[in-house]
């Protein structure tokens, strides 16, 4: 009886996250659907207005869906040759050292910085570098965004590629060397070839992070609703967007804002679950 | 135990030690004979893969191991060569077979040019490639399936894989630790009845806790013991005769 009382009370508790997240999702979709019938699915994600004037209001998410898949983009290949050397040094270098633990827990403590100093660190220090080294007029941007969502992605990435590094079979290794192999061949034609996928899929976690993260995007990004056509530019990313903008919106503009926050919801929970599939994959290799 | 003139490996005065002060292998000196086969037997934690490892400096990939002494091939002491070069000229089989994953049937045959970047050009590399598989008896089972994974043959297919990718190399003298300690009885044999033809290329060392294996296919038996070389001999004479009540025991089951 009591067992009885006992399974069902966990029951109760456990069931409430998944019933939490089906409502954040129902009442998403029914906020949203005022800017989908009004402008229509296909033509909200295509179009490029962004018009709050009133009687004219006209509202598309294209210029966010681009910025946030260019940051994202962007922090991923900017990321990798931070994170790899990492990820080597700490799974295989320095297998087992001291040396190898501090630095992993280093890195993983970049994890625990709150995005919001990231944001003061990129808008105070990396906005003037950038200015300096004229590689944005106004130091925010695109490419300074990217350049700090890249930093943040690292540990995320580091680790766990890591932990495939370290998966490897060391006989494998062992037969390598046996063959007269240097470190670096073995690095290039054994670890990376069957880490791989496992090295992947961490990145795709790693960009499943990029592209929710909101307060150093809003911060550095310099939040314009235009297309970016160039790096250079400023922009604005689907979560930037919505956190410059929901304090004063209401009607069709709230409307479009949750749209674009249903979008993004989707994006992410999909990258998410890709990786997560490609991880379980790699780990049964 | 007789002399072995002109012996391609010569041991002297080896120790390994894991942590300092206790020694796996304590004081071995040997010499191996140009193609032939030695054994080295003994109960499990007697230092027979430890000393092994230490010919192709395999102790090297990790921390802490120490090898005093000095092992010379044709007179060279390999502690003190190029650790890269040095391994193509000793090659070795693993316990349990481990061909590259990611590599075709071809490709793991030709790993060791492969990793080192040393250019073949591809008449070079089909003979490298078949001669080496014939060598192991394996060439007419994977002939049609050269650019599949290695990794889809059976055991024994693969641990025969493993031979030629170091045979592939030509290497003086091949290491074997254990190398059928994985396989079922038909592809242990089908490895055994390989070595007597691979003894005429290469000179061959194999760590072997079956004393039959050692029986059946080595010209000459080591008995380790505790870290110790107890008895070294030819394999017929450690068998029949042995000197050492420690190898005697072992022999006869009493120790193992």
């Amino acid at each position: 009886m009591q067992d009885k009382l006992f399974r069902s009370c966990l029951f109760l508790s456990a069931i409430v996250i998944p019933l939490i997240g089906g409502g954040i999702l129902l009442s998403l979709t029914a906020d949203a659907s005022g800017a989908f019938e009004t402008f229509g699915f296909w033509h909200f994600i295509c179009s490029d207005q962004w018009v709050t004037t009133a009687g004219q209001e006209n509202y598309g998410a294209l210029p966010f869906i681009t910025g946030t898949l260019l940051t994202t983009l962007l922090a991923l290949l900017l990321c990798i040759p931070f994170s790899l050397p990492v990820a080597l040094f700490t799974g295989e270098y320095f297998r087992g050292r001291k040396i190898a633990t501090v630095l992993g827990t280093v890195t993983d403590l970049l994890a625990g910085i709150p995005s919001i100093i990231y944001g003061l660190w990129g808008f105070y220090v990396l906005r003037g570098v950038f200015m300096h080294l004229g590689l944005s007029p106004q130091g925010s941007g695109i490419l300074t965004a990217s350049f700090v969502l890249s930093i943040m992605i690292v540990p995320y990435a580091a680790s766990l590629s890591a932990e495939f590094i370290k998966m490897v079979p060391s006989d494998l290794k062992e037969a390598a060397y046996a063959i007269g192999a240097t470190r670096a061949e073995v690095i290039r034609r054994v670890i990376f070839p069957v880490a791989g996928p496992g090295i992947f899929s961490a990145y795709i976690l790693a960009i499943g992070r990029a592209l929710g993260e909101t307060m150093t995007v809003t911060m550095l990004i310099g939040n314009t609703n235009q297309l970016p056509d160039t790096l250079r530019t400023t922009g604005n990313t689907m979560a930037s967007i919505i956190a410059n903008q929901f304090g004063e919106a209401d009607g069709l503009k709230l409307s479009s804002l949750i749209a674009i926050g249903l979008l993004l919801f989707l994006i992410t929970a999909v990258i998410n679950m890709i990786g997560k599939l490609l991880i379980q994959r790699a780990r049964h290799v | 135990m007789e002399t072995i003139k002109d012996p391609v490996l010569r041991l002297k005065d080896v120790c390994i030690s894991y942590t300092a002060g206790t020694m796996a292998v304590k004081h071995v000196s040997a010499d191996i004979e140009k193609n032939s086969i030695t054994a080295i037997m003994g109960p499990s934690g007697c230092g027979k893969s430890t000393l092994l490892r230490a010919i192709n400096r395999m102790h090297e990939l990790y921390k802490n191991i120490r090898v005093t002494g000095e092992i010379l091939l044709g007179g060279e002491n390999v502690l003190q060569m190029e650790p890269m070069e040095e391994r193509r000229k000793i090659g070795m089989v693993f316990q349990r077979p481990n061909p590259f994953p990611t590599m075709n049937i071809y490709d793991n045959v030709l790993a060791g040019y492969l990793l080192n970047g040393i250019r073949l050009s591809k008449s070079q590399k089909d003979d490298i490639v078949e001669r080496h598989l014939r060598g192991v008896a394996l060439w007419d089972e994977v002939k049609d399936s050269l650019t599949k994974r290695g990794t889809f043959l059976s055991g024994g297919q693969q641990q025969r894989l493993c031979i030629a990718r170091a045979l592939a190399l030509q290497p003086d003298v091949l290491l074997m630790d254990e190398p059928t300690s994985a396989l079922d009885p038909i592809a242990t044999k089908h490895i055994e009845s390989l070595m007597d033809n691979l003894k005429k290329e290469v000179t061959i060392l194999i760590v072997t806790h079956n004393m039959g294996q050692a029986m059946r296919i080595s010209d000459r038996s080591m008995f380790m013991f505790l870290g110790e070389l107890v008895e070294y001999d030819k394999t017929n004479v450690l068998f029949e005769h042995p000197r050492d009540e420690r190898t005697r025991s072992y022999l006869t089951g009493k120790m193992g």
